[in-house]
């Protein structure tokens, strides 16, 4: 197994995915399938080769700091699951 | 009056003459494809939102990750269902102000994660070419509703290979641009590095008129950029001059179908025949190692973009008492299992004494990639390949294996790790299925793209009806 049951538990508390008890098996032997595939990247050395973070060679793209319209507070909450008084209504953290 | 129009067969191009010529109304014309969705769509399930709106253009249809203001975008996932944009995306925004009505929102894999359209939330589309198999994906729906008639043209977004495989599996012309040359300024993020958005549609021009109309810099996207020339449709019909390689590694990987193989060479002893100079080429490390680069660095991605998913601002929101609890009970509960696994996978390659083995590592391939087809290019205008290793494959065949479903986008994703432009035109038919003819070039090579694409697709005289569907 590519990956042990403490970090598949570990990587979803970072993911905020709450798996279920039942599941967690099924997930660690999925996701151990997966990463022994994808380690394949680990046979080549590439010490010397800078990493890619884009495709293209883009530098500071500059922009004019210019207002322009945008959302109302109204749209904005347009589609919030609970709303009050111009905010995103939650329950408390860690209550 | 619409029973006239025959949406199986009518392209844009037609469409848009008959508009200008008066033969048809802007609302006859949309008319016609309502009416062939509520006839068709039923058995296809290409779209999941219809929206008939009448207008004076060539109606379009939106794959269901392109936010349309005041319609239902749901990215294919219930984590979205109830969520109505109050903005347009700058795709959705060109395509208004062109005047292209929007026929309805397609169905796709949940967030555009997967190759078939079984992931969506919502259920398959099918193939029209036969019911009973997979339109390919992510962007099925809008492969399909080209190919079953249900819209001219269509956007799609392809991040491994996502425009191009429904593409070719459907028996239509899907581009997938360069990097950069089209916004993704609301496009439901998936793999920022890699998302673009493409055309789907019945020939190579339509896809130039099409590209044209949404490509170009966009404030609103700060990767993007200015098309160095501006499109040219095509008409060429030979290719006279052109250097076309031929990877071995794309053409006679494990796992591509006899029957597929057998349509490719057809089309590439054609391009000879048109005036090409065509060679053996090699890009072992980029098919080798491809799929394995993309595996880590688009879940990687997607892991930071879908943590935007909380149950907060919109979208499904579990019951709980306690705000982390919500957080991971709504992810949970909300997501189907690809972006889940997908998520889970990205956090992981991202996390903390796995990085560099990982997602490091994924990103320096990302390198040895680039610079495989970089080498290409300087000898070669563009290079040919199967789009997909399979014709379209059962429902169900592939759909408890992910590993297998993810050997779909073997061909097309080394291109797309490089920021490369692809273009896919059927070939072909084997075992009665549409076969895909990838076309690849260096950045910016569009303009080469839709001349190849059109001299062939004339030379081949693929017939896009789909067999079961002629009157």
């Amino acid at each position: 197994m590519a990956i042990g049951k403490d970090d598949v538990l570990h990587v979803a508390e970072l993911a905020r995915l709450e798996i279920p008890e039942g599941e967690v098996e099924g997930v660690q032997e999925q996701l151990g399938a997966i990463l022994e595939a994808v380690g394949k990247v680990s046979e080549l050395d590439l010490s010397d080769v800078e990493p890619m973070t884009h495709p293209l060679d883009l530098v500071n793209v500059w922009a004019e700091d210019e207002t322009a319209p945008s959302l109302t507070q109204e749209e904005a909450l347009a589609n919030a699951p609970d709303a009050h008084d111009g905010s995103f209504r939650v329950p408390a953290v860690g209550g | 009056m619409s029973a006239a129009i025959d949406t199986l067969r009518l392209t844009a191009e037609d469409a848009s003459g008959l508009l200008e010529g008066g033969e048809v109304s802007g609302d006859e014309l949309a008319g016609a494809y309502v009416e062939a969705i509520e006839a068709r769509d039923p058995e296809l399930h290409a779209y999941l939102h219809v929206v008939g709106e009448r207008g004076e253009g060539v109606p379009i249809a939106h794959k269901d990750v392109i936010t349309t203001k005041g319609i239902p975008t749901t990215a294919g996932s219930k984590i979205l269902v109830g969520y109505t944009p109050q903005f347009d995306s700058t795709v959705a925004a060109r395509c208004k102000a062109a005047g292209l009505p929007i026929i309805g929102k397609t169905n796709l894999d949940e967030f555009a994660m997967g190759s078939s359209t079984e992931n969506s939330a919502f259920g398959p589309t099918k193939n029209p070419w036969d019911p009973e198999r997979v339109p390919g994906g992510s962007s099925g729906g809008s492969a399909a509703a080209v190919a079953g008639g249900l819209a001219p043209w269509a956007l799609g977004t392809d991040t491994g290979g996502s425009v191009k495989q429904p593409a070719a599996l459907c028996g239509v012309v899907g581009l997938r641009p360069t990097y950069g040359t089209v916004s993704r300024y609301g496009i439901v993020a998936f793999a920022s590095s890699l998302d673009q958005v493409g055309p789907l549609t019945k020939t190579v021009r339509d896809n130039a008129r099409l590209y044209a109309l949404i490509a170009g810099r966009d404030p609103a996207d700060s990767t993007t950029v200015e098309l160095p020339e501006p499109v040219a449709i095509p008409e060429s019909e030979d290719l006279k001059g052109l250097r076309i390689g031929v990877p071995r590694e794309m053409n006679a990987a494990e796992g591509i179908d006899p029957g597929v193989s057998e349509s490719v060479n057809a089309a590439i002893r054609l391009a000879e025949e048109l005036g090409a100079e065509v060679e053996e080429t090699s890009l072992p490390r980029s098919v080798d190692y491809g799929l394995a680069c993309y595996y880590l660095v688009a879940p990687a991605e997607a892991s930071s973009n879908l943590a935007r998913y909380d149950g907060v601002r919109y979208g499904h929101r579990a019951e709980a008492d306690e705000l982390t609890a919500l957080y991971s009970r709504t992810r949970w509960e909300g997501f189907g299992a690809e972006p889940k696994r997908r998520i889970l996978l990205g956090t992981y390659a991202l996390s903390a004494g796995y990085y560099d083995a990982y997602y490091g590592q994924a990103q320096k391939v990302r390198t040895v990639i680039a610079r495989e087809h970089a080498a290409v290019f300087e000898r070669f205008d563009l290079i040919v390949s199967p789009t997909s290793p399979t014709v379209a494959f059962r429902i169900g065949e592939k759909a408890e294996n992910p590993l297998a479903m993810y050997l779909s986008d073997l061909l097309t994703i080394p291109a797309n790790m490089a920021g490369l432009p692809g273009l896919s035109i059927p070939c072909g038919l084997s075992e009665g299925l549409p076969v895909g003819l990838q076309l690849i070039g260096p950045q910016f090579s569009e303009n080469t793209l839709f001349r190849a694409g059109h001299a062939l697709e004339r030379a081949i005289g693929f017939d896009y009806v789909p067999e079961r569907l002629r009157a």
